[in-house]
């Protein structure tokens, strides 16, 4: 039989040597491209005088950075600039990240609510944050609402917070000696706490006697850091922004940059959010509840116990790619000047060193390193959640 | 002699389960939280509805060639009507914008040929993916049937968001097609290099990839070879979704059983007649909702361009908010273009729902 067929089939009709032909002219048609590019490439910047590596990391940047969270002036190298706008952009995308779940998680529930306006407000938010370009929600902020706001001579004042055309201002908190002792007391009430949710949790198990552990946990932490800081003698002094004629000095201040990103950042990103948890709450069959009701369960503890952690087995990988977006979409505050990555690393010195390959090749290896983290980070969550079967 | 059974009529429901007012305690005032809830939500309202219906209409000013004529105190919307021609066209010359309104009036007449089922159905495919694109590059960039020639930098405005779009559009869900077969195959070649790209794409922001367009393509290409950078921005736009929809359509393909590629390959089909034959139909239809989805990130995504220089809708926007004459009408500019972009998306998006039902054939598992 087999002898048969192979006599049969000349040689370009079977399907083995096909497949081994396409591959390898394939394989060649990309080594020649790739190849091609490359010779042009050299030559290319033979011609131009660009001289290729990353030696430009050490020489000095010479341009300021509005947002820097390590030490940085002019004088600083192209290197230490790298790292502020990568430190910017973590900063921005984790930020981001908390307060978008946050509003997705509320939006989601919202627009599942029995209440019918309460439902069709969410659906509004919903429906127009999604279908509106991300890049124009923030040029909104930016340009329309927050340059809108007075000058700081007739900064709006909420108690000890300034509100203007330069930002936020808070009170900077700065730590005197004995701080030591309250940051102490926090982390022994930390770890009171949990060994109370283990032992709580471990006797539970054993002998089914249920203890508050989570109410009496918060009341542990929120009282051993009130304790620490009682017994130090309150070693924090806040510096109160103090408005001048033309400015605001002192005080911690959010600049308008920041705040324009992570708000359109994380009303975007919510919406989408929101669509998720409710597909995930959606997807939890009503017989569920039922079961839970008919055992005589308590409506919050029905959700709590049986739908949320089936619909977080729904939710998770969506929601990693939520994050995934998030994290790329900071990006677009190069826009708006928000020193992120791509605005220093793509903007300021590909301009000034004219660095293309190295320059773009640099970020685009940060943000698949910063993808790659998100979603391992994500996938080894949604393993601690899934289902385990037989 | 038999005795009917006659049960005696059902009672109507109690008054207070039926009927607005029933409806009205039921969604408004059914539990504590429940009024808490509505008067939180009448206060938001209270709070927002007001004041935009005074800004956006009341005060509006409608009509007026400066920025003096709004005098009104709430929106401006003269300033929209004064740039009307800009955010449409971009630059494009005015007397030759009739050219891009044909062309977009010939998109329309062809694709309600489909709805009406005028002629042939593969026929009308092949002029609209293979005629029409030439027709129109012809009427916009002219330079020959006695066109005047208008270069690619002058195009812009919401013709160049929608030349973005639809070009991405068309070209990327084949590509995303072959990426996805390619990344199913079982030549171990084949399916690195398909691997490979889409995950690379899927990795970096757009703005990377559109910045590659127009900064390192150039040093990719001999000397003296070099293309439009339109052209190039379109490359990028189309690769970068190329690649999600591959990972959309792979979802589609993984959803196919077995038992479907086996009854095809049982039949005696080659690889390229079952797949076009059998799978992708099937395939394709269950992730309608996903590719639509893309084409909307897409669309979307098209603002990008104003980083890397080129002035669409948005970028129109925020030049014109420049104006020196206009000051202080930014929001007018914003609420403008995103209710362009927000009427485009929503409206695919339904239409996608719309598409949804009518291919259902009820062959889903419930």
């Amino acid at each position: 039989m087999n002898e048969k067929t192979t006599t049969n089939t000349s040689f370009f009709n079977d399907a083995g040597n096909r497949a081994l032909l396409f591959q390898t002219l394939l394989l060649i048609a990309v080594m020649a491209v790739g190849y091609y590019l490359f010779h042009n490439l050299q030559a290319n910047l033979q011609t131009q005088g660009i001289s290729t590596g990353f030696s430009f990391l050490n020489e000095p940047a010479g341009f300021p950075i509005l947002i820097h969270l390590i030490e940085y002036t002019e004088a600083n190298s192209y290197g230490r600039a790298f790292v502020v706008a990568l430190l910017n952009t973590i900063v921005i995308s984790l930020m981001g990240i908390v307060l978008a779940t946050i509003i997705g998680v509320i939006m989601g529930l919202a627009r599942l609510s029995q209440n019918w306006l309460v439902a069709r407000l969410a659906t509004v938010y919903i429906e127009t944050l999604r279908n509106i370009p991300l890049l124009l929600q923030m040029f909104f902020w930016y340009f329309a609402v927050l340059a809108a706001l007075p000058h700081p001579r007739n900064s709006i004042i909420f108690g000890d917070f300034l509100l203007n055309k330069r930002g936020i201002y808070s009170p900077n908190p700065s730590f005197q000696d004995g701080i030591g002792i309250a940051v102490a007391a926090f982390f022994i009430a930390v770890a009171g706490a949990i060994a109370l949710i283990v032992w709580a949790k471990k006797r539970q198990k054993k002998t089914g006697v249920w203890f508050p552990a989570y109410w009496t946990s918060i009341a542990i932490i929120l009282v051993g850091t009130i304790l620490g800081f009682v017994i130090a003698g309150f070693p924090v002094e806040f510096e109160l922004p103090q408005k001048s004629r033309f400015n605001v000095s002192g005080g911690m201040v959010l600049v308008p940059e920041f705040v324009a990103v992570l708000v359109a950042l994380s009303t975007y990103t919510g919406a989408f959010i929101a669509e998720i948890v409710r597909a995930g709450i959606l997807s939890v069959n009503w017989g569920q509840t039922e079961a839970a009701r008919s055992l005589g369960l308590r409506d919050s503890l029905t959700q709590r116990l049986i739908v949320l952690p089936q619909a977080l087995r729904v939710i998770i990988p969506p929601l990693t790619s939520q994050f995934l977006n998030l994290a790329k979409n900071s990006s677009l505050g190069a826009a708006i000047a928000y020193p992120e990555l791509v605005a220093v690393v793509m903007g300021t010195t590909l301009n000034q060193t004219g660095q293309a390959i190295e320059t773009i090749g640099l970020c685009m290896l940060v943000y698949g390193s910063l993808s790659l983290s998100i979603s391992f980070f994500m996938n080894w969550y949604n393993k601690k959640m899934s289902l385990i079967e037989r | 002699m038999t005795i009917e059974f006659k049960p005696s009529p059902s009672l109507p429901p109690p008054q207070s389960s039926v009927g607005a007012v029933a409806w009205i305690r039921k969604n408004f005032f059914s539990s504590p939280l429940n009024i808490a809830l509505t008067l939180f939500s009448l206060y938001i309202l209270y709070l927002l509805l007001p004041p935009m219906v005074q800004w956006a209409l009341i005060d509006a000013t409608w009509q007026g060639t400066s920025k003096a004529a709004c005098t009104a105190g709430g929106a401006c919307w003269a300033f929209i009507g004064v740039y009307f021609k800009q955010f449409m066209y971009g630059l494009y010359p005015a007397a030759e914008t009739w050219r891009v309104n044909l062309a977009l009036i010939l998109l329309i007449l062809l694709v309600a040929m489909y709805a009406v089922k005028a002629i042939h159905k593969g026929l009308l495919t092949a002029v609209i993916l293979l005629v029409y694109p030439v027709v129109a590059f012809i009427l916009f960039a002219g330079g020959m049937f006695g066109l005047e020639s208008v270069e690619t930098t002058n195009w812009g405005g919401l013709f160049l968001t929608t030349l973005l779009g639809v070009v991405g559009i068309v070209a990327s869900l084949p590509l995303g097609v072959l990426l996805a077969l390619g990344r199913r195959s079982d030549m171990p070649i084949v399916k690195s290099v398909c691997v490979v790209f889409i995950e690379t794409i899927r990795a970096v922001p757009l703005i990377t990839i559109l910045f590659m367009a127009s900064v390192m393509i150039p040093l990719f290409l001999p000397d003296g070879l070099n293309f439009n950078k339109l052209l190039r921005v379109l490359i990028g736009i189309t690769l970068f979704s190329a690649a999600y929809m591959a990972e959309v359509i792979r979802g589609g393909l993984q959803a196919i059983p077995k038992g479907q590629y086996e009854a095809a390959d049982a039949m005696g089909l080659t690889y390229w007649q079952s797949m076009t034959l059998v799978i992708l139909p099937q395939a394709l239809k269950l992730v309608i909702p996903g590719i639509v989805n893309t084409f909307i990130g897409l669309f979307k995504d098209t603002t990008l361009v104003y980083i890397v220089g080129m002035f669409d809708l948005l970028g129109r926007i925020q030049a014109a908010n420049h104006d020196a004459n206009w000051l202080g009408t930014t929001t007018e500019g914003y609420a403008f273009a995103g209710f362009v972009y927000w009427a485009i998306c929503f409206g695919m998006s339904r239409y996608s729902m719309a598409v949804e039902r009518k291919l259902d054939t009820g062959h889903k598992r419930n």
